[in-house]
């Protein structure tokens, strides 16, 4: 088993969590245009969680040394934006995958994912870390479609990751109900990242002037013998139904009336 | 959108609050990306790609920074030195310092907007001021200073590990700077210089290590012209030696600014900058850009303001409409974003200039005229927007009105920016 890291992390460009999105005239997505964007915040903490494994290493926290981050993002003219912001935090490199900016979200997971394993065999890289999903389409299906592919172990919604030995022996905790769950698998390996794997770094100043001069290198989905073709089509989006108002009761025994009327007692 | 957990919620809480009312108003009111109302926007198009780059990662930092962080500082006159260690730790106080004692060499451009972003997140003139000195103001360090000095004074400021003040005004000469009476004496071994006199408006020296301070070495009566014979010096500061006494203000008081007194302070000769008697062409080095940095803090207040106001003018209900719907209430907003907005072209223009090194200073004076009127203006009529909530502190905005004051008198008063303008542009003769 190789005795460096070589990691892959995926990320996308999103409408900025704190924009509170709109659906478009066509009903077909939410309006982009003139939006704020920024780095997927799921892919945020894997970008963190790469650098912190490098920075373990160089601790002595951590047995395996990282040889490699490299951040992909498949987007428009302006996914660079979070590839750069990947590379000041401490990416490597970076592959921009130039896909035209469609309403309909982009390509498809299984598209994503095809195009990843063909990263992760001309790369040679033996860990993936992607962030659980996107906060745009909610999909959550890349990373595990990934592994499917590549015939690998797969750890979910990691919130803690270890590794335990230079042989590549990785520890992965998650959150389940009531309780956290560890699993331990050997690289090469897919890990998606969870809410409370980290806390993600600001780049500093000094970081995003280096980010300027790391490669970035523009690919396109056929370098990877990929099609984007669809399987789905987005028939209609629209807003959630607003929220009724609530009644008003007299007073406390009104109160316990209605939630007994309401099945809450 | 996806749930997002406690680290990242609490991460961007403060943001929130800014942000769900600008939502929550354009449900209502049909235009959510308003740009004025968007905490920190980013859809001016007249900024570079790396001014952008800056704007997004001080907004990052900013957002922790909540409305009510800055009230509490204002009330208990706290310096924020949080504030100050975290842009030091990201690298911030060295924008434009040199690559080799830990800067990024940026230019004016950057730091302008960097200073203008720091204002508008809501920390006004606290925030600005708690981190201004450090930016820019060793200028003439850079320019003049040795190896030595730069590596032993630059390094430790940049990384926030010593903060600096600066000293040139005197309670007796204001503006007029050639007249000031600080004295150094040269001691006969010509290894330290012996400092005695006082000094006015001196801010952040309760919090400061270091102070650059220009005083006199050659008696007015011995020099062939008055800009001659004063001397720079940048040293430890040490509140044995030097009473600081702070001065009771109208705003920003967290960020204190004091009279210092000090005699027989003996200072190394090895702790001036430059040459002897060529201080004052030193400090005139970094005016313009000074000038600039203060024009853009105040931009930053006049559109935190205006962001304010615009907000609760769309949402406060009297006689059954939003009152931002009477045009008496709507048109002087339009009309502050409309000057706020003329102002930072100027100012911008002024930065970039600097940058490409051109030395007149009538767009750095200009800009700053300009910036600091708009934004009083949009401080002025944003408390007049909230009606009696605008003179309570919990709206923020009387805070802004009380900041604001601030840029429209330093680094120099309105007045003066006209009596430049009059003499250096129109060919008047001086008028005072």
């Amino acid at each position: 088993m190789a005795s460096k890291l070589r990691i892959l992390v995926p990320v996308k460009r999103v409408i900025d969590y704190a924009i509170k999105p709109r659906i478009n005239k066509a009903q077909t997505g939410v309006e982009t245009a003139g939006v704020k964007h920024s780095l997927n915040p799921f892919d945020e903490l894997s970008i963190e969680e790469a650098v912190r494994l490098r920075e373990n290493h160089k601790n002595k926290k951590s047995p395996m040394e990282v040889e490699n981050i490299l951040a992909l993002s498949a987007g428009g003219p302006k996914a660079p934006d979070v590839l750069r912001t990947a590379m000041a935090m401490g990416a490597d490199r970076a592959f921009h995958i130039d896909v035209p900016e469609s309403a309909d979200g982009g390509p498809e997971p299984l598209t994503i994912a095809k195009m990843l394993r063909g990263v992760v065999e001309k790369e040679n890289i033996n860990l993936v870390l992607l962030g659980k999903q996107a906060i745009d389409g909610d999909q959550g299906q890349t990373g595990q479609m990934l592994a499917g592919l590549l015939g690998w172990p797969q750890a979910t919604q990691a919130s803690k990751v270890e590794i335990k030995d230079e042989a590549g022996t990785v520890e992965v905790t998650h959150e389940v109900d009531g309780g956290v769950e560890t699993l331990r698998a050997k690289l090469p390996l897919v890990i998606t990242t969870d809410l409370r794997l980290n806390e993600p770094r600001y780049a500093s100043l000094p970081n995003i002037m280096k980010a300027k001069k790391k490669p970035l290198e523009k690919k396109t989905l056929a370098d990877f013998g990929v099609e984007d073709t669809r399987r789905l089509k987005t028939l209609k989006v629209t807003e959630p139904p607003a929220r009724k108002g609530g009644g008003k009761v007299e007073d406390v025994d009104g109160l316990i009336g209605k939630l007994k009327e309401l099945g809450a007692l | 959108m996806a749930f997002l957990g406690r680290s990242l919620i609490l991460r961007q809480l403060r943001r929130y609050s800014v942000q769900s009312i600008c939502s929550n108003r354009g449900l209502r009111y049909a235009h959510s990306n308003a740009r004025a109302t968007e905490y920190l926007q980013t859809h001016d198009t007249d900024l570079t790609d790396s001014q952008k780059t800056v704007r997004e990662a001080i907004a990052k930092i900013c957002a922790n920074y909540s409305d009510e962080y800055w009230l509490k500082q204002d009330e208990t006159k706290k310096f924020p030195a949080d504030f100050h260690q975290t842009l030091a730790q990201d690298g911030w106080l060295g924008v434009c310092m040199p690559q080799e004692y830990g800067g990024s060499e940026l230019g004016i451009a950057e730091a302008t907007i960097m200073m203008q972003t720091i204002s508008e997140s809501g920390g006004g003139m606290t925030a600005a001021s708690s981190v201004h000195m450090n930016i820019f103001g060793l200028e003439p360090v850079v320019k003049f200073g040795t190896e030595e000095q730069k590596k032993r004074w630059l390094e430790p400021l940049i990384a926030g590990k010593e903060r600096a003040c600066f000293g040139v005004t005197e309670p007796n000469n204001g503006l007029d700077t050639l007249k000031l009476q600080s004295i150094a004496r040269k001691e006969k071994n010509g290894d330290d210089y012996i400092l005695s006199g006082q000094k006015i408006w001196i801010s952040t020296a309760q919090n400061a290590q270091k102070i650059l301070i220009l005083v006199r070495t050659t008696p007015l009566e011995e020099v062939k012209k008055p800009s001659q014979g004063l001397s720079l010096f940048y040293t430890d500061l040490d509140p044995s030696v030097v009473t600081i006494t702070e001065i009771p203000k109208m705003g920003r008081a967290a960020v204190d600014t004091n009279t210092l007194f000090f005699e027989n302070w003996r200072v190394p000769a090895s702790d001036m900058v430059g040459k002897e008697n060529d201080g004052f062409k030193m400090i005139l080095h970094g005016m313009n850009a000074e000038r600039i940095l203060i024009g853009a803090e105040a931009l930053g207040l006049g559109y935190a303001a205006l962001r304010k106001a615009a907000i609760y003018a769309g949402e406060r209900e009297v006689f059954g409409r939003a009152i931002g719907k009477n045009q008496a209430i709507q048109h002087p907003l339009a009309d502050s974003w409309m000057k706020l907005e003329a102002a930072r072209l100027m100012i911008y223009h002024a930065a970039r200039m600097y940058d490409q090194g051109y030395a007149g200073g009538e767009y750095a004076n200009a800009g700053k005229y300009l910036a600091a009127e708009a934004a009083f203006e949009a401080c002025e009529r944003a408390v007049l927007t909230h009606g009696g909530m605008g003179y309570a502190k919990e709206y923020h905005v009387e805070r802004y009105l009380r900041e604001v004051f601030i840029p429209r008198i330093a680094p120099v008063s309105k007045e003066m920016i006209c009596n430049y303008i009059g003499e250096r542009v129109l060919g008047l003769p001086k008028s005072y």
